[in-house]
C-alpha cells in the first residue's frame, strides 16, 4: 500500500451494521489514490454495506469513513431502485450523471450532451438514446448504468456487484471499461465474486468476512489459508451476542495488509464466545495494540 | 352551436368564474396528478382529500362556509398528515401506503367529529362535494395564487423530482435534495387539494387531480408530454363538465370529474398505448 499522504478513502475503526448489529466491523485502513481494489467475501459479509457507508447512504454505528475532500464520488448499487416503469429515454438516465456538474438548475450545454453520447458510445449503446428504459435487457442496463458512471466522472468509483447476470461479452466491455479508469488514475472498488476476474484484473483485493480478514495485493490475499479464513465466517446474527466495548483508547490495530485477527484483549474474559469472530481460529491471541501498521 | 358551447359562458358571470377557477385548477394538479401516478401513489391522492377534512371542518364550525378560514385549516390538516405519513415512511421501516392510511384514517374520523357537532348533513355535503358555481373573488385569487405556485416549484425542481421518482437511490448518492423534494411535492399535493376543495369538494378536487394524468399515461411514454397532456385532459373535462352541468342543470362538480372519467375511459381503449393499439390489432413486426 502506498502512504497514507494519497489516500483517497480512509476507514478509521470503522463499524457499519444494522439494528445494533455489525456488518463491517472495525474496519480501519485507507485506499490509495489511483489505486484498483477488488472487494470480496462470502454473502453476508459487508461487501454491500461498506459500499453504502463510503457513499453515506449509511451511517456509522461507530468509527468514520472520509472521502479526501473534494473527491468526486459516483455509485453504482447492486440492488438499484431503479424504477423501470418510469418513461424515462435512455438518454434521460445517463443524463442523470450530469448531476454533480450541473446540479439543480443548471442547463444542459452541447459539451454535456456530447459527453452523454460519447458515453453512450463507450458501452456500446450507440443507437439507444431514445430506446424506453423498459424495453432495455438487464445487460444493456447494466451497460446504460455505467454509462451514466461514465458521465459522472468521478474521482472515486464504487460498482457494488456489476457483473452480476451479465453475459461474458459485456463482462469484458465493462472490464475493459473499469480498466480505462484505472488508466485515468481513478480510484475504483469493484464489488465481485468472480475470483478468477479479480486475480487477472484487480492488483489489490479486501477479503471481509464482517471483519477485515486480508486486505492487500491480490496475489496475497487470494491464498487458500485467507479464503479458508473467510469461509468459516459465521452469517448470522446473534442476539445474545455480548455489546462490543470500546476499545481503552489505543484504537483497533488491524494490520490489513497481513489480515490480523482482530481479537480485543478483554474480549476474552467473555469465556471465548465471541460474536463476529465466532468460530475462528485465533492466531494472534495477543495482539499489537500499538500504531495503525499500514 | 355557439347556443351550446359559448354562450353560456359569455352571458353568465357564474360560468365565467367556474371556468376560470376549474382551469386554474387543473392547470395545477393535473401535472401534480401526473408525478403522484408516476410514483405508484395514485391512492395518496384520495388519502390527503380525505385527510384536509378536519381541518376545513373546523374552519367551517367556527366561521361558517368562508374559504379563507376553511383553506387554512385543510392546508394545517392536510400538512400534518403529510409529513406525518412521509416521516414515518421515510425513518422508520413501515411503507409509505401503510402510514398514509393509518394517518388519514385518524384524520377522516376527526373530521367528521367536527362537522357532526354542527348538526346537518347538508353542511358536510358543502364540505365534501364544494360548488364550482359559487367561486367568490377570494376563492379565485386562492385558486390562482395556488396554481401559479405549483407550477413554479415544479419548474425549479423538476430535475430533482424525475431522479427521485427514476432513481432515488441514485440522488441519495449524489445530493442531499432526495428527502426534502419529497416533501416538497407532499407539500404540493396537499395545497393542490385544498384549493380545490372549495371549487369541487375534497372528495372531487382529488378526481380531476388523477383521472387526467391517468388518461395520459395511455398517450405517451415520456413525462413532458404526459403533463400537458394530463393538463389538456383536465381543461377538456372542466369544459365539458360545465356546460353538461349548465344544460342538464345537474352539479358541476360530479359533471366535471365524470367527464374525465370518460376521456380517462375512452385513452384505455383507444390510446396509442391503449388496448386496441397494444393488444387487439395484429401489429406487423419488423426484421430488427
Amino acid at each position: 500500500m502506498k502512504p497514507m499522504t494519497d489516500a483517497c478513502l480512509t476507514f478509521k475503526d470503522l463499524t457499519l451494521g444494522y439494528n445494533s448489529h455489525p456488518a463491517v466491523h472495525h474496519l480501519s485502513g485507507s485506499i490509495s489514490s489511483g489505486s484498483l481494489t477488488a472487494v470480496i467475501g462470502a454473502n453476508g459479509s459487508g461487501k454491500s454495506t461498506l459500499m453504502k457507508g463510503i457513499v453515506g447512504v449509511l451511517k456509522p454505528m461507530a468509527g468514520i469513513c472520509t472521502v479526501t475532500p473534494g473527491k468526486r464520488v459516483a455509485y453504482l448499487p447492486q440492488q438499484s431502485e431503479l424504477d423501470r416503469s418510469f418513461p424515462a429515454r435512455v438518454v434521460d438516465l445517463v443524463s442523470l450523471g450530469l448531476w454533480p456538474r450541473r446540479g439543480l438548475l443548471g442547463r444542459y450545454s452541447t459539451e454535456d450532451r456530447d459527453a452523454v453520447s460519447k458515453a453512450l458510445m463507450a458501452v456500446g449503446l450507440e443507437g439507444f438514446e431514445k430506446r424506453a428504459i423498459d424495453t432495455l435487457s438487464g445487460g444493456q442496463l447494466q451497460r446504460a448504468l455505467f454509462a451514466r458512471v461514465l458521465v459522472q466522472d468521478a474521482d472515486l468509483i464504487l460498482l457494488d456487484e456489476p457483473f452480476n447476470a451479465v453475459d461474458a461479452k459485456t463482462v469484458g466491455d465493462l472490464i475493459q471499461l473499469i480498466q480505462r479508469w484505472h488508466g485515468e488514475s481513478r480510484t475504483v472498488l469493484v464489488v465481485a465474486h468472480d475470483l478468477e476476474l479479480v486475480r487477472a484484473h484487480f492488483p489489490h483485493t479486501l477479503l471481509l468476512a464482517r471483519r477485515p480478514v486480508a486486505w492487500g495485493e491480490t496475489r496475497e490475499v487470494l491464498r487458500p489459508e485467507n479464503l479458508l479464513k473467510a469461509r468459516r465466517f459465521d452469517e448470522a446474527w446473534h442476539d445474545d451476542a455480548p455489546w462490543c466495548e470500546p476499545d481503552d483508547g489505543h484504537g483497533h490495530a488491524h494490520s490489513h495488509a497481513h489480515g490480523h485477527d482482530h481479537a480485543h484483549s478483554h474480549t476474552e474474559g467473555h469465556g471465548g464466545h465471541h460474536h463476529h469472530d465466532h468460530g475462528e481460529v485465533h492466531d494472534h491471541p495477543d495482539h499489537e495494540s500499538g500504531p495503525r501498521a499500514a | 352551436m355557439y347556443e351550446f358551447l359559448i354562450a353560456p359562458f359569455v352571458e353568465f358571470g357564474f360560468m365565467q368564474r367556474a371556468l376560470a377557477g376549474s382551469l386554474m385548477l387543473a392547470l395545477g394538479a393535473c401535472p401534480v396528478g401526473v408525478f403522484l401516478m408516476l410514483r405508484r401513489m395514485s391512492l395518496t391522492g384520495d388519502a390527503m382529500a380525505h385527510a384536509i377534512l378536519p381541518g376545513a371542518a373546523a374552519g367551517f364550525l367556527l366561521y361558517g362556509l368562508q374559504i379563507v378560514p376553511m383553506t387554512i385549516g385543510g392546508l394545517i390538516a392536510g400538512v400534518i398528515v403529510a409529513l406525518g405519513a412521509g416521516a414515518v415512511s421515510r425513518f422508520t421501516v413501515q411503507r409509505e401506503d401503510a402510514s398514509m392510511a393509518a394517518f388519514y384514517l385518524i384524520s377522516l374520523a376527526l373530521g367528521v367529529l367536527i362537522v357532526s357537532l354542527r348538526g346537518s348533513s347538508v353542511d358536510l355535503m358543502h364540505v365534501l362535494f364544494g360548488t364550482v358555481l359559487a367561486l367568490n373573488d377570494d376563492a379565485l385569487t386562492l385558486i390562482a395564487l395556488i396554481s401559479g405556485l405549483t407550477l413554479l416549484t415544479l419548474a425549479i425542481f423538476w430535475r430533482a423530482l424525475v431522479a427521485e421518482c427514476l432513481d432515488p437511490l441514485f440522488l441519495r448518492s449524489v445530493s442531499r435534495l432526495g428527502t426534502p423534494v419529497h416533501f416538497i411535492f407532499l407539500g404540493l399535493v396537499v395545497l393542490n387539494l385544498v384549493g380545490g376543495f372549495q371549487a369541487l369538494g375534497t372528495l372531487l378536487s382529488v378526481g380531476l387531480m388523477m383521472l387526467p394524468a391517468a388518461a395520459a399515461r395511455f398517450w405517451t411514454a415520456r413525462v413532458e408530454p404526459m403533463c400537458v397532456l394530463a393538463f389538456g385532459f383536465g381543461a377538456i373535462s372542466c369544459i365539458a363538465g360545465l356546460l353538461v352541468s349548465y344544460h342538464a342543470s345537474l352539479p358541476s362538480g360530479p359533471a366535471i370529474i365524470l367527464s374525465s372519467g370518460a376521456i380517462y375511459l375512452a385513452s384505455i381503449l383507444f390510446g396509442t398505448r391503449g388496448v386496441f393499439n397494444t393488444k387487439l390489432r395484429r401489429h406487423r413486426h419488423r426484421t430488427a
